[in-house]
């Protein structure tokens, strides 16, 4: 199944090259993947993901993914 | 240690003991008191009878990371409530070092349209006070004025100042403090307390802390151990720590976060993703610079000792400075909010609101208001441009504008007025956040994100979690316990933004309790010191209420509730007995 990746902040090293900041790509990912998956898969070391969105709403490591989710991942940030 | 109190009615002076009753108090809990033992709740606030109290946190000037930060308290122009507002500038520690605790200022001038410049420098064994005339200074913009001031009065001093919106009273108006480059952007920007200065004739007040004696410790080799366990923290915190998100990439490190969950409000609260964000946002400004520059620009210090350094500059296509800072707040009230995705063109802006002394928040907000009212487009940057110099220079446009949100929209009847108390909400939708909504509502700030910022569970997975979008009574508890511990945080001096790494680490917070027990010679547990904050949020709510603020002034706006919000099509659902809960089991 198909899911779109928006990677931020520290996390943009991770992104396929010529992707922009905001910019959704493509991950081919096996059925039944859930989010702690798709870290591998984009080969993110553990523990830098702090947030991770599907479709906009907060959602843990073992979320089951669907095909055609949006999925934001987020390294600890904050400011005010 | 004084109290000095500036009368500006005959430009006298007057050095007072401190109260033993105000011992244990600094910063917040200073100057809400004082207005709250000293201030008639139902005076103008531009009138004789308001206050504007001065006051540094507890250990602000000791040795201790991220702690210069600098209270400001009055009766508000914008809400018609108590208002405090902290801004980071070199002022605060001066201030402490010369062992003024609180500088009130009182009466204001018989004629209307003196202004005054007071000089406060050390003296053989006690601060000195001059008063100056400044009418030379007023009307003018204050990247052009401080440095004239600078010129005249030496290097080595600290500058407060307000701007024309402060000479032309809006309740949109900041005091200006400098930042470490001697620029006019630290601000105590909201509610209005740059009008409450400038209707005191006051138009700067200068510290010169030379020979000053430094703070003094009840027991100085603790406080080196207690502020020790709060620089730990700060340095291993992957928000706070050097080169981490804070310093990287700045407080608009936020805008991508909040755009994603949906509670980024774009185009006067119209919706809650703004599709420029990713262009405004502190990436955007990092990697902008990089280009611009041909390396990597990490933040600086707003002030000195700071660890977390997270002020930003943005540099234009031939490397000078567009401006500095460009906080997460400015880039959204200026940018999405009025629906402007060009990060110049949101520098310019910042830089404007600087420049006349304006609170970037109301601004933007305002702006946005008229934005949806139809007097220009959505997206207009030179419309936008123009109605802040409409404002600096005090157009009849400009006066209405300056009067801030609610004022715009009752004036162009429009009903979509995102305000609460009548202060324009910051960057996080309410109705997408339901404990931030519990905060805007109830703070005695009126709507004011810094005042409980439960955004941190909420959103970031710091100190906890808890699910943005819950209509939960909990949230009510939530909010309280984030409002009573900042209550206490704005006292110490500290930055709010060692609360990313003590809500995480708890020996930074016991930190934090130590240095105050150390600094005063009390012995506070973290228990009771939150209790603290809590007593201080009893005495603001009690100058409200003698105000005539009541609970239903501690509401979310009602269009919240019939317009919902894309994209997850949410209004705001909580019962009023969420919102009474908050001071009702306080």
């Amino acid at each position: 199944m198909l899911v779109g990746v928006k990677l931020f902040a520290t996390l943009r090293r991770y992104a396929p090259e010529g992707n922009e900041l905001g910019e959704v790509f493509e991950v081919e990912l096996p059925e039944n993947s859930v989010i702690g998956d798709l870290i591998e898969y984009l080969n993110i070391r553990s523990g830098e993901v702090k947030v991770s969105f599907v479709n906009g709403r907060a959602r843990s490591v073992h979320y089951l993914l669907k095909e055609g989710d949006e999925v934001g991942f987020f390294p600890p940030v904050g400011g005010g | 240690m004084w109290i000095l109190r500036l009368n500006m009615t005959d430009r006298s002076y007057k050095f007072e003991d401190v109260p033993e009753s105000y011992a244990m108090l600094g910063g917040r809990g200073l100057t809400s008191t004082i207005i709250y033992d000293e201030v008639d709740p139902t005076c103008h606030p531009l009138g004789p009878n308001n206050k504007l109290v001065f006051a540094p946190g507890i250990v602000t000037g000791a040795a201790s990371p991220t702690s210069a930060r600098l209270s400001v308290g009055g009766k508000s122009p914008l809400t018609g409530g108590i208002k405090e507002s902290n801004a980071g500038t070199s002022f605060a520690p001066a201030m402490a070092k010369m062992r003024l605790k609180a500088v009130i200022v009182e009466g204001k001038p018989e004629q209307s349209g003196e202004y005054w410049t007071v000089m406060i420098s050390w003296e053989g064994d006690k601060p000195k006070v001059e008063f100056m005339p400044a009418d030379e200074y007023t009307g003018k913009d204050l990247y052009e004025v401080f440095p004239q001031i600078y010129e005249r009065f030496g290097k080595k001093i600290h500058v407060c100042g307000v701007g024309t919106a402060g000479e032309f009273g809006y309740a949109n108006s900041g005091i200006a403090f400098n930042d470490m480059k001697k620029r006019p952007t630290r601000y105590s920007g909201r509610g209005g307390l740059g009008a409450v200065m400038g209707s005191k004739g006051l138009k700067f007040l200068l510290l010169n802390a030379e020979g000053a004696p430094g703070v003094e410790y009840a027991d100085q080799e603790a406080f080196k151990v207690a502020a020790k366990k709060l620089q730990v923290a700060l340095n291993e915190h992957a928000i706070t720590k050097p080169k981490g998100g804070l310093n990287s990439y700045g407080t608009a490190v936020l805008v991508n976060i909040l755009n994603e969950a949906g509670g980024f409000p774009t185009r006067n609260f119209r919706t809650g993703r703004f599709e420029g964000a990713a262009k405004i946002a502190g990436e955007a400004i990092f990697e902008t610079n990089k280009k611009r520059t041909g390396k990597e620009v990490y933040n600086h210090a707003c002030s000195p000792g700071c660890v977390i350094q997270c002020s930003n500059t943005l540099y234009s296509e031939s490397g000078d400075e567009i401006v500095s800072c460009i906080e997460y707040e400015s880039a959204w009230a200026l940018g999405a909010d009025c629906g402007i995705d060009d990060l110049d063109a949101i520098g310019e802006l910042v830089r404007l609101c600087n420049a006349y002394g304006l609170d970037t928040i109301e601004t933007g907000v305002s702006i946005g208001v008229a934005m949806d009212s139809g007097m220009i487009p959505f997206g207009d940057v030179k419309g936008a441009i123009n109605l802040v110099h409409e404002m600096g220079k005090g157009t009849p446009m400009g006066r209405l504008l300056g009067g801030g949100t609610g004022m715009v929209g009752k004036a162009l009847g429009n009903p979509r007025i995102p305000a609460v108390k009548g202060q324009g909400m910051p960057a996080y939708e309410p109705r997408a956040v339901k404990g931030i909504g519990v905060t805007y509502a109830t703070s005695t700030m009126g709507a004011d994100h810094t005042a409980g910022y439960t955004i941190a569970p909420e959103m970031l997975s710091v100190g906890g979690t808890s699910d943005p979008l819950a209509s939960d009574v909990a949230k009510a508890d939530l909010s309280r316990a984030f409002q009573m511990t900042t209550a206490f945080l704005d006292s110490t001096g500290h930055c709010l933004f060692i609360a990313f790494a003590i809500l995480d680490i708890p020996s930074g917070f016991e930190g934090m309790v130590e240095e105050v027990n150390a600094m005063l010679g009390v012995e506070l547990t973290n228990d009771s010191a939150v209790a603290l904050g809590g007593e201080i949020l009893k005495r603001e709510r009690a100058f409200n209420e003698a105000a005539g603020l009541t609970k239903v002034d501690d509401r979310l706006p009602e269009f919240m509730k019939y317009e919902p919000l894309p994209p997850h099509n949410v209004v705001s659902d909580l019962p009023d007995e969420v919102f009474d809960k908050v001071y009702g089991e306080m």
